[in-house]
Formats: C-alpha cells, sequence, structure tokens
C-alpha cells in the first residue's frame, strides 16, 4: 500500500485537477463548444447529450473501481473475502441490459439526427441560399458563386441571413472541408461532387481548414468564413467585381499551381461552367454514358463507394 | 536465464496426427486466399464500368478463348482427382501420369491467358488504360500466378513421389496440393461467371 | 543496375536526418560488435535465430517489439516537441520531415510494436495455457517472426537509405500515389506491411489451429482462459483481416509501380475503394490489437484479487461478438465521405452496439475485484489504469460513433485523442500488464517491483497530460498532423502535451532501470516453484523457465482454473508413473533466410533494383521447396532424459516448500 498512496500518487491527482480546470477554459470559447450557426449547434447539443447519458454507467465505473480497490485491497482492506464468487445472474442481467439499454437510446439519437443533420439536406429556400462551388487545390480554398460570376481564393464571404450550399470537389489529392464554428464536414474528392449546407447565426470571422492531411503546404490551408450584413456582403461583391483579374482556363490554370499559405485574392469574372470542366478532367466514365446521369453539378453526387 | 536444452537423439518425421492439423491449417490458408480473390472481385465489380477513354468490356472478351481456358482448367481439375484416387490406391506411376496431365492441361490454360492479356495489351487495353482493365488484369491475373504456382508445386510432388515413394508424408503434400488446384477451379467459375459473362451480357 | 539508389539517396540533406540515420547505423553496429566481441554468434544462431521454440520465438517478438517501442517514441517526442514550438514558424522540422515522423510513428507502433508485442505474449502463455508442447505450426511460426522483424528493418533502414512515406500511416490515395508522392517512402511503407502482413496472417492460421487442435485432450473450449479465448479471436480476426491489407498494399503498389489505376485520381481511379478495403483490414485490427489485452486483464485480474474470474460465461460471449461485430463496423473511419444517412447512421449503430459487450467486460473485471484480496504488483496497477481510462476512450469513441458528431471532431486532435486513449490503455497497457506478470514465466526470475510501480506511474500521468489537451485542441478546431499553426490559443495546450510526453519519457526509463536492475538481481529474485503468485491457469505449472517441452505429462484439466484446481486437489506437481519419449521440431534456418529474402525483395522493389527482385523471388521459391522436401524434422527427447529431470525438479520444490502466495504476502 505504501506505493499506491505515495506521493507520485498525489501529484498525480494535483496535475489531473489542473488539467481538467486548463481544459474547461479552453473549451468554453472553443469553435465547437461555442458555435456560430444552427447546425453546429445541434451538432454539439448531440455530443453533449450523448456524452451526459452515457454518464450514466462511467460514474459507477469510476465508484465501483475506486471503492473496491480501497475495500478489497490485501494489506488493510476490511471487506469480506469470498475467494470462490464469480456468479450472479442478477449482476449479469443489469450490466448487459444498461448498456445495452443506453445504446438503444443513442442509436435512436443516431438514426434520427443522421437524417437531421445530413450535409447533403438543404437548410433554407433557393431564394435564401447562396450556392458556392469549392474546389479544393495545393494548398488553397477556391470559392467559385457560380450565380454572381465572381470568385475567390481562401475567404467564404456569405450574408448572415442566408444559407450557404457547397458543392466540393477537388483538383488536387482528397482534401476535408470544415468551419467547426458552423458545423458539419466532407470530403472533397476529385471527380466527384459533394455537399455541404451550413448556416451562421450571427457575423464573424470563422476559421476553416482542410483537416485531411495533403502535403507540404496543409498546415497552412486555412481560410476564413466571413458571414456578414447584406449590406457588406453587396459591398463584397462589388469590391470582387472590381478586381482587374478574372478566372479564365488560362489564370485557373495558374492558380492551380501548388503554393503554401496563398494569399486572399478576388476574381471579378468566372468562366461559365469551369466547376464541370475541373470535374470532367477526373471523369471516371466515358462520355456517353455520363450522358444519362443528370449533369454534375445537380447529380446528387457520391454516396459512400459508389462511383460517379 | 538458463532453459533446460535436454539431449536429443532421431529424427522422425510428423505423426499422423500432425498431418491431420496441417490439413485443418491450409483449409484455413484457402480461406484467407479466399478472402484476397472476394476484395479483388469486389474491386472488379466497383471498377468494372470506370472505363474512362478507354475500351468497354464487350469490345476486349473474346468468347471462343475463354471457352477454351475454362474447358483446359476444368479438364485439370478432373486429372488432378484422378491422380489424387491413384495415389490412394498407391499407384505410383498412374499418380504420377495423370499430375503430367494435370500439368499439360495447366500449361495450356496458362498460354491461353498470356496469349489473352498480350493481344490485349498489344490492341491498347493494358492494365494502365483504365481503372476498368486494372481491375480485370489484377484479378484474372493473381489467379494466374496461383495457377502456374500450383504447377511448380505439381512439378515439386512429381519429384517427390519419384524419389521418396507415396509415404504418408508426401500422400499429405499432395492431398493440400489437390484442395488448392480445386479451390483455383472454384474461383475461375467466379471469374467466368462475374467477369466474362456479364461482359457479353452487358 | 543499382535502379533509384544512388549516393543522392544518403541522408546528407538534413542535420536531423542525419542524426536519425546515425543513430540507427551505430546502434546496429554496437549489437554487431558487442555479440562479436563476446563470440555468441554461434550462440545465438544455433538457439535462437533458428530456434522453433515458441517460447523463443515469443521472447524475440518482445524484444523486437521493445526496440520498436523506443522507435517509435522517439518520434512522438519530436511531434510534440514540434508542435509546443511551432506558433507561426517552423519549428525544428521542415514540412516533408515531420510527415515522416507521424507516418513512421503511427506504422511503427501498429505494426511493429504493438503486433510483435501481442504475438509475443501469445507465443509464450498460449501452448502452456491449453497443456501444449508447442504450436501447431512451429516452423510457420519463426517464418512469421523473420518476417515481421524484416517489415521493422525495412522501416528502420528507410531512416539511412532514402526517406519514409509522408502519406501518414493509412496511405491515403491519391496523396500517396505515384504523382503525388514520387519518392521511395510510400513503397517502404508499402513493403514493411505487405511482408509483416503476410506473417501476421501465417501467425493468426497458426494460433487458430493450435488452440482447435493441441489443447489438453480433456480442456473444453469453455475450459480455456480468457487470454487463450482472446487470442483464438484475434487470430481468427487476424486470418481474416490481414488478407485485406495485403491486397490493398498490393493494389496501392501496383498503381506507383506500374501504372496501374486502382485508386487514381484519373483514367477512372476510385480512391473511395481504397478507404474501403483498408478499413476493412484497419477496423478489425483494432480488435487485434485489444482483444488479447483484454485477456491478460482477466488473467491478471483473477491472480491478484486471489479470487475466481467473474462472469467467465459473458466474458467469452463478450469476446465472440466483438470479433464478429468488428467486421461490420468500418464505415465509420469516413462518415465524411459523403453516404447517405442511412448508410451512416447503420454503421454508426453497429460501432455503438460494440460498447455493449465491451462495457460488460469492464464490470466483470471490476466485480472480479469485489470480495477479492486485491495485490498492487505493477500488472494490477497497470490494470487498474486501463479500467478507469479505457473508460474516457470508450465514451469518446461512442461520441465519434454519432456521425453527425463525427463531422465536427473528425480527423481533428479530438480523434487522434481518442484512438490513443484506446489503445495506449486498452493495448499498450495490456502488454505491460503482460510483460510484468509472465516476465518470470519467461525467464525464470521476478522483475524489480519498485521500478515498475513508478513505471505505471509516469506511464499514467504522462498519458493524460499528452491527450488530455488534444481532446480540447479538438474542440478548438485543431487538425491532426499539423506541422505549424497561426491560433496563438491552442499553444499553451500543445506545451502540456509535450510535457506529458516527457513524463513518458521518464517512464520508459524507468522500464530499462527495471529491465537492468532485474537482471542484475536475478539470483536474489530467481522463480523456483514456477509460480510466483499462486496463479490459477496452467502456464504456471511448468517450471520457470519452462523446460523445452513444457509439460512433461500432458495435463488432466478438470475446471477452467486449471491449476488452481489442482493445487487444490494436491496433485500439481505429481511425479507421473512413467514418461515417455517426446517429439519436438528441429531448429532450421530456413524461416530467418525468408525473412531475409522477404527485406531484400521490399528494399529490391522500393529501388527497383529488378534484378535483385527475381533473386529474391527464386530464393523464397528454393527455401519452400526444399522445405516441402524434408521429411525428417522432429526429434525426440528419450524418456529417461525427461524423467530425470522432472524427479530433479520435484526434488527442488520440495526443498523450498512452495507455500502458496509467498511471494507478495
Amino acid at each position: 500500500m505504501k506505493h499506491f498512496i505515495s506521493k507520485p500518487f498525489i501529484t498525480g491527482i494535483t496535475l489531473l485537477g489542473l488539467l481538467l480546470v486548463l481544459v474547461g477554459c479552453g473549451l468554453q470559447t472553443s469553435p465547437v463548444a461555442d458555435p456560430k450557426g444552427p447546425i453546429a449547434i445541434l451538432e454539439r447539443d448531440l455530443l453533449y447529450t450523448a456524452f451526459f447519458i452515457m454518464l450514466i454507467v462511467v460514474i459507477p465505473v469510476y465508484f465501483m473501481v475506486f471503492w473496491f480497490i480501497w475495500r478489497y485491497r490485501a494489506k488493510g482492506g476490511t471487506g469480506e473475502y469470498k475467494p470462490d464468487w464469480h456468479k450472479s445472474s442478477i449482476i449479469e442481467v443489469v450490466v448487459w441490459s444498461i448498456p445495452a439499454a443506453i445504446i438503444i437510446t443513442l442509436g435512436y439519437l443516431v438514426w434520427t439526427y443522421s437524417y437531421k443533420l445530413d450535409p447533403y439536406k438543404k437548410i433554407a429556400t433557393p431564394e435564401n441560399t447562396i450556392n458556392v462551388q469549392v474546389v479544393a487545390q495545393d494548398w488553397k480554398w477556391l470559392f467559385i458563386y457560380p450565380e454572381l460570376g465572381i470568385a475567390s481564393v481562401n475567404e467564404l464571404a456569405f450574408p448572415v441571413d442566408k444559407a450557404i450550399s457547397l458543392q466540393l470537389t477537388s483538383d488536387t489529392v482528397m482534401n476535408s472541408f470544415l468551419i467547426p464554428a458552423l458545423g458539419g464536414q466532407i470530403y472533397a474528392m476529385a471527380g466527384m461532387t459533394s455537399q455541404l449546407n451550413l448556416q451562421a447565426n450571427e457575423t464573424g470571422r470563422f476559421r476553416g481548414r482542410n483537416t485531411q492531411y495533403s502535403g507540404d503546404g496543409f498546415s497552412m490551408q486555412f481560410f476564413d468564413a466571413v458571414a456578414m450584413t447584406q449590406e457588406e456582403f453587396d459591398e463584397w461583391v462589388a469590391n470582387a467585381k472590381s478586381q482587374p483579374k478574372p478566372l479564365s482556363t488560362v489564370t485557373y490554370g495558374q492558380l492551380a499551381q501548388p503554393t503554401i499559405g496563398h494569399d486572399v485574392e478576388y476574381f471579378s469574372w468566372v468562366k461559365l461552367g469551369l466547376y464541370e470542366e475541373i470535374l470532367k478532367k477526373y471523369a471516371r466514365r466515358p462520355e456517353t454514358t455520363l450522358r444519362r446521369h443528370p449533369p454534375a453539378t445537380t447529380q446528387p453526387a457520391c454516396e459512400g463507394d459508389t462511383p460517379c | 536465464m538458463s532453459t533446460y536444452s535436454p539431449k536429443t537423439t532421431g529424427s522422425p518425421g510428423p505423426t499422423e496426427e500432425t498431418l491431420d492439423i496441417r490439413d485443418l491449417g491450409f483449409w484455413l490458408y484457402l480461406m484467407t486466399d479466399a478472402i484476397i480473390f472476394s476484395l479483388l472481385f469486389a474491386t472488379y465489380v466497383v471498377m468494372f464500368q470506370n472505363t474512362a477513354t478507354g475500351p468497354l468490356p464487350i469490345d476486349v472478351f473474346d468468347i471462343k478463348h475463354v471457352f477454351a481456358e475454362t474447358m483446359f482448367l476444368l479438364f485439370s481439375s478432373v486429372t488432378f482427382g484422378f491422380a489424387s484416387l491413384a495415389s490412394v490406391r498407391e499407384h505410383k506411376s498412374q499418380a504420377v501420369f495423370w499430375l503430367i496431365v494435370t500439368i499439360v492441361l495447366g500449361l495450356g490454360f496458362i498460354s491461353l491467358e498470356v496469349i489473352e492479356f498480350v493481344g490485349m495489351i498489344e490492341s491498347g487495353a493494358g492494365p494502365q488504360t483504365s481503372g476498368f482493365l486494372t481491375a480485370f488484369f489484377t484479378l484474372v491475373g493473381t489467379h494466374g500466378a496461383h495457377v502456374s504456382l500450383g504447377m511448380i508445386g505439381i512439378m515439386v510432388m512429381i519429384f517427390q513421389i519419384l524419389i521418396k515413394g507415396l509415404t504418408s508424408p508426401v500422400k499429405s503434400r499432395l492431398h493440400r496440393l489437390g484442395m488448392f488446384w480445386h479451390f483455383l477451379d472454384i474461383v475461375w467459375i467466379g471469374i467466368f461467371s462475374i467477369v466474362y459473362m456479364p461482359g457479353w451480357l452487358i | 543496375m543499382l535502379g533509384r539508389l544512388g549516393f543522392d539517396s544518403l541522408p546528407f540533406y538534413s542535420a536531423v536526418a542525419f542524426s536519425g540515420a546515425s543513430v540507427t547505423v551505430l546502434g546496429g553496429l554496437v549489437v554487431f560488435l558487442l555479440v562479436t566481441y563476446f563470440g555468441k554468434w554461434r550462440y545465438f544462431w544455433n538457439e535462437w535465430l533458428t530456434s522453433l521454440d515458441h517460447k523463443r520465438i515469443g521472447i524475440m517478438y518482445i524484444a523486437l517489439a521493445l526496440v520498436m517501442l523506443v522507435r517509435g517514441f522517439v518520434d512522438a517526442l519530436m511531434m510534440r516537441s514540434q508542435q509546443a514550438i511551432a506558433l507561426n514558424n517552423d519549428g525544428y522540422l521542415a514540412p516533408e520531415h515531420f510527415d515522416q515522423v507521424f507516418s513512421s510513428h503511427g506504422t511503427i507502433m501498429i505494426f511493429f510494436m504493438a503486433m510483435p508485442f501481442l504475438t509475443g505474449l501469445i507465443n509464450i502463455v498460449v501452448p502452456q495455457q491449453l497443456g501444449a508442447r508447442d504450436v501447431a505450426f512451429p516452423f510457420m511460426n519463426s517464418i512469421s517472426l523473420w518476417l515481421t522483424a524484416s517489415g521493422a528493418a525495412l522501416v528502420m533502414v528507410s531512416l539511412v537509405i532514402g526517406k519514409f512515406s509522408t502519406a501518414g500511416w493509412t496511405g491515403y490515395p491519391p496523396y500517396s500515389g505515384a504523382e503525388y508522392s514520387p519518392g521511395v517512402g510510400v513503397d517502404y511503407w508499402i513493403w514493411a506491411l505487405l511482408v509483416s502482413g503476410v506473417g501476421s496472417t501465417m501467425t493468426g492460421i497458426n494460433f487458430v489451429v493450435t488452440i482447435i487442435k493441441c489443447r489438453a485432450p480433456k480442456m473444453r473450449l469453455m475450459q480455456m482462459p480468457l487470454f487463450t479465448w482472446t487470442t483464438l479471436c484475434t487470430s481468427l480476426l487476424m486470418s481474416f483481416a490481414f488478407p485485406a491489407l495485403t491486397v490493398v498494399a498490393a493494389m496501392l503498389g501496383l498503381d506507383r509501380i506500374l501504372g496501374f489505376h486502382f485508386f487514381t485520381n484519373d483514367a477512372g481511379g476510385n480512391m473511395m475503394n481504397y478507404a474501403n478495403l483498408i478499413w476493412i483490414w484497419g477496423h478489425p485490427e483494432v480488435y487485434i490489437l485489444i482483444l488479447p489485452a483484454f485477456g491478460v486483464f482477466s488473467e491478471v485480474t483473477a491472480t491478484f484479487s486471489q479470487k475466481r474470474l467473474f462472469g467467465y460465461r459473458s466474458l467469452v460471449y463478450a469476446t465472440a461478438v466483438i470479433t464478429i461485430l468488428s467486421f461490420t463496423v468500418w464505415l465509420h473511419h469516413f462518415f465524411t465521405m459523403g453516404s447517405s444517412p442511412n448508410v451512416n447512421a447503420v454503421f454508426g449503430i453497429a460501432t455503438m452496439i460494440i460498447a455493449v459487450p465491451t462495457g460488460v467486460k469492464i464490470f466483470d473485471w471490476v466485480f472480479t475485484m469485489y470480495k477479492g484480496r486485491i495485490i498492487f504488483h505493477p500488472a494490477m496497477l497497470f490494470t487498474i489504469g486501463f479500467l478507469i481510462t479505457f473508460v474516457l476512450g470508450g465514451v469518446s469513441g461512442v461520441l465519434l460513433a454519432i456521425p453527425p458528431a463525427d463531422f465536427l471532431m473528425h480527423n481533428s486532435t479530438f480523434l487522434v485523442a481518442h484512438f490513443h486513449n484506446v489503445l495506449i490503455p486498452g493495448a499498450v497497457f495490456g502488454y505491460f500488464a503482460g510483460f510484468q506478470y509472465w516476465f518470470p514465466k519467461a525467464t525464470g526470475f521476478t522483475l524489480d517491483r519498485a521500478w515498475g510501480v513508478r513505471t505505471f506511474w509516469f506511464w499514467i500521468i504522462g498519458f493524460y497530460l499528452a491527450f488530455m489537451p488534444l481532446y480540447a485542441l479538438g474542440f478548438m478546431g485543431m487538425s491532426r498532423r499539423m506541422e505549424r499553426y497561426e491560433m496563438a490559443e491552442w499553444q499553451p495546450f500543445l506545451i502540456l502535451a509535450a510535457v506529458g510526453a516527457l513524463s513518458v519519457l521518464i517512464g520508459i526509463f524507468c522500464q530499462g532501470m527495471q529491465l537492468y536492475v532485474s537482471i542484475r538481481d536475478r539470483e536474489k529474485n530467481k522463480d523456483i516453484t514456477g509460480d510466483p503468485y499462486n496463479a490459477r491457469t496452467l502456464e504456471w505449472q511448468t517450471s520457470s523457465p519452462p523446460a523445452e517441452y513444457n509439460f512433461a505429462k500432458v495435463p488432466d484439466v478438470q475446471d477452467i482454473d486449471a491449476f488452481w484446481d489442482m493445487k487444490q486437489r494436491g496433485v500439481a506437481y505429481a511425479p507421473a508413473q512413467d514418461y515417455e519419449d517426446i517429439h519436438l521440431p528441429r531448429n532450421t534456418g530456413i524461416g530467418v533466410f525468408l525473412g531475409g529474402l522477404g527485406f531484400l525483395i521490399g528494399f529490391a522493389v522500393t529501388w527497383y533494383i529488378w534484378w535483385l527482385v527475381a533473386l529474391g523471388f527464386l530464393g523464397v521459391l528454393a527455401c519452400l521447396i526444399t522445405r516441402s522436401s524434408q521429411d525428417h524434422t522432429y526429434e525426440i527427447i528419450p524418456a529417461a532424459e525427461i524423467e530425470a529431470h522432472e524427479k530433479a525438479r520435484i526434488k527442488a520444490l520440495e526443498a523450498h516448500k512452495p507455500t502458496p502466495g509467498d511471494f507478495w504476502s
């Protein structure tokens, strides 16, 4: 026993306490714990609900472990010693059924929320939605606004009262798109379109990044999602339109060259169908079979391992 | 540390019990190999429409050629069966004879397959052309590699029978090699019905 | 002639790479010179390298695992220190170097630390728990060992010649394809996996057959010790999951070397297929690592609670359920790939269901302690540390199994914290517990207790310090694998994590000290009885270390705790009436040659030295044909020899008068 409640034990507990305090402070203001959009709020609440439901079984385990190792310790333990006791139907039933009940509850949550928070599900009417086509490049993000005919690099601006509907693809290796404060995450893969629907509740700049390791510039591949008022957004669009550079096939080719820590950049004009061209570069099937499917932009994109 | 290492004598072979254990081990090996093939099949099914700019399945498969391959392989399975029966009846020369016939049939199968592959590659339908052809060459090629290894095994067994006679370790090896050979036959039937048949039907 | 190999492959381009290479080369040189100086080459070759004795093969596996643990941990230390300082600067590791470090850390810890460690424990213990004299396929066992070792050697060589992969331990394409990773790194990775993966498949087959066919005749399946049960399940998983790894690694290799299009962006490749295939292996792999540790915890809890294991049946069924379910959950590794909600939900729920049998196991261990007499042996400390820590990992695992919650946490440091929180207590602590527990059985002397206790405390405190901050950083939006970052609020947490890594470093130092002190005092700590803890299962009936044949007489099993039951009946050390000749496999060097050829082939393919590849495969064929033509591969231990030895042992036991439990009371 001397070893058990010795100095390292006390030091350990103290350090652990300090750690928890620090963790708590950091968490409170973190983008996941303090989200800025309806999707992220629901996702966070789901996370917390599941966590608290699981405490039903976690707390008794902790309690029992510490109580038992104290009470039944070999030197000085006061508990009864029954070396052959090894069966109890009641305990068996309880330890199988309580975790099972918890998992059934959580399973119900998983099922309903998987539909509710499906990243492909539109969250607003078309007139209240801004469509953005997102292209992952080495090592930056290109945002094309097809209806506005403009594009930006490493800055995703949108009015706060509208939902954003993203279509994502990659012109390089697989990337993963995440804005923690707004929730949702989806892979961007070459030759395929995936979708993500997000919304912000308040104005602000939220950090987004590629989370899927993609090479040398990976750590610097972040951008700001900027939720702004409608007036600010109109200004932002006007500013983009006044930029000297258009996004043609040639300038796109230059942009697609690998760069690390690329600055924010705007394009006043975007070649029509540029996004579809990027997709088509990696077409898996010949044109003839492609035509039988709806065009790539409206396609429900790839599900699981179904090729498109 | 000082492990007790006893003095030993003699050099016996495996007991009947050990041979029985080896059979179970070989069954398990065949199951792992079956997993390899099933994943290659799954990959083929996922990828056979990914022809990109290359030819479609119907453009590259030749029904008569594949039918001939199938016949060679199926009959080699039958002749291996005869060899096994001969070994059970302790007919050394018969067993060797049927094993040689099996090798000849196997060679026929492999050469037809090589001709098919070379023809495809020359016509621009090599494995680098498209996802479909990558999956095709890998699946069918893996089977072909197994058959080739099986033929090396048969050759080794022929020599063992000639040199050692039909002793119980030799018979047990021949038995397991037979399981391997029949297993490859079953895989081929899978290839025929999942790769080639839909290729003509679609 | 030498393919891509040239002088520029040597690590003279950076100081960090050069020092890594120097340490590797010098380490190898020191070992070589020491063995030569003491003239032990013949001894090593005859008694160890060529040995087919499962106990020696097990010890060699564990030696390999400990060496690779140090290597993998150095990688971890480098990552932690880099991230502690790299706020808005490049730190001391260039991106390309940092990427190699995290790739090799994951690869080494999974394939060349955890796998050999658990395989080593299984090798030493399982045949003895079964009352068997050897495994079903001793020669194949030797091949498995040497293939694993040659995979590890390939990873080590990449430090000196060329570079290692930068694509992470799962090597996702298209990044790992030839277009985006043209160097030799990914090829090293592929071949290390292919070579060692074949070894693991064979280990799996070997132990399934051993457990099914080689049990003591009276031992029923439901009388097998829990460690044997978990080994059976792990072996089944190894046999059925590792072929998937072989397939996927070979496909990636074909893409890279021959220009195939399995996973490329263009020409009809489909990288989503890679994600599926690798996780069809990868998720069972997690249970391959954890189940044997669960077995260790079962043995250790019962022994050191001095009580019969609670809920034996529950534990067996829970293990079997986990085994089956582990094949049905792989998609949870990529909920964010855009599957439809019903697919995600099904896999999410399947994942959560695994929490039920796992929870049951936890309760069974807790109730084993209930009404026991708990001895805080280091092995038991690791078990208690596991119980309280693993629960957290389970909770974060269930959270990640909820697809919408996973969208927030996928690829973040929360994920990193989760799987370390599962694998460090769930696997590593289990192996350490097994190491502390069975060490006297393998070597004949017990481990020093004080250093063992220190090891435990530094490891567990280090674990919490290193990984709790990562949970928080996941909430703060930090991705895994970042070599630098721009968010100032992350830095305190990363410094804390680095302090945790330092604590683990001290823990590893304590392990080294424990080994040193114990070997120094080996005469004092001799385990004369072979049963130092008054334990319950059959492996404690043999002497420590056991004779080559383990059991002179096949034990008469009548109970789950077979040896305990024999001690109660007073027949545990009863001399036999008559002894018989025992057949054991004769040592052979072919396994070593096959391992060497595996290394050669892997190395040659990596560097495109095609003639060497052909030569290597011819060598493999020659080895296999030679072996398959050998009939007389056994040797006989005469009955008289055995009788003399066993009588001497019984005499020594009587002189020592083993009073049960005297070691720890």
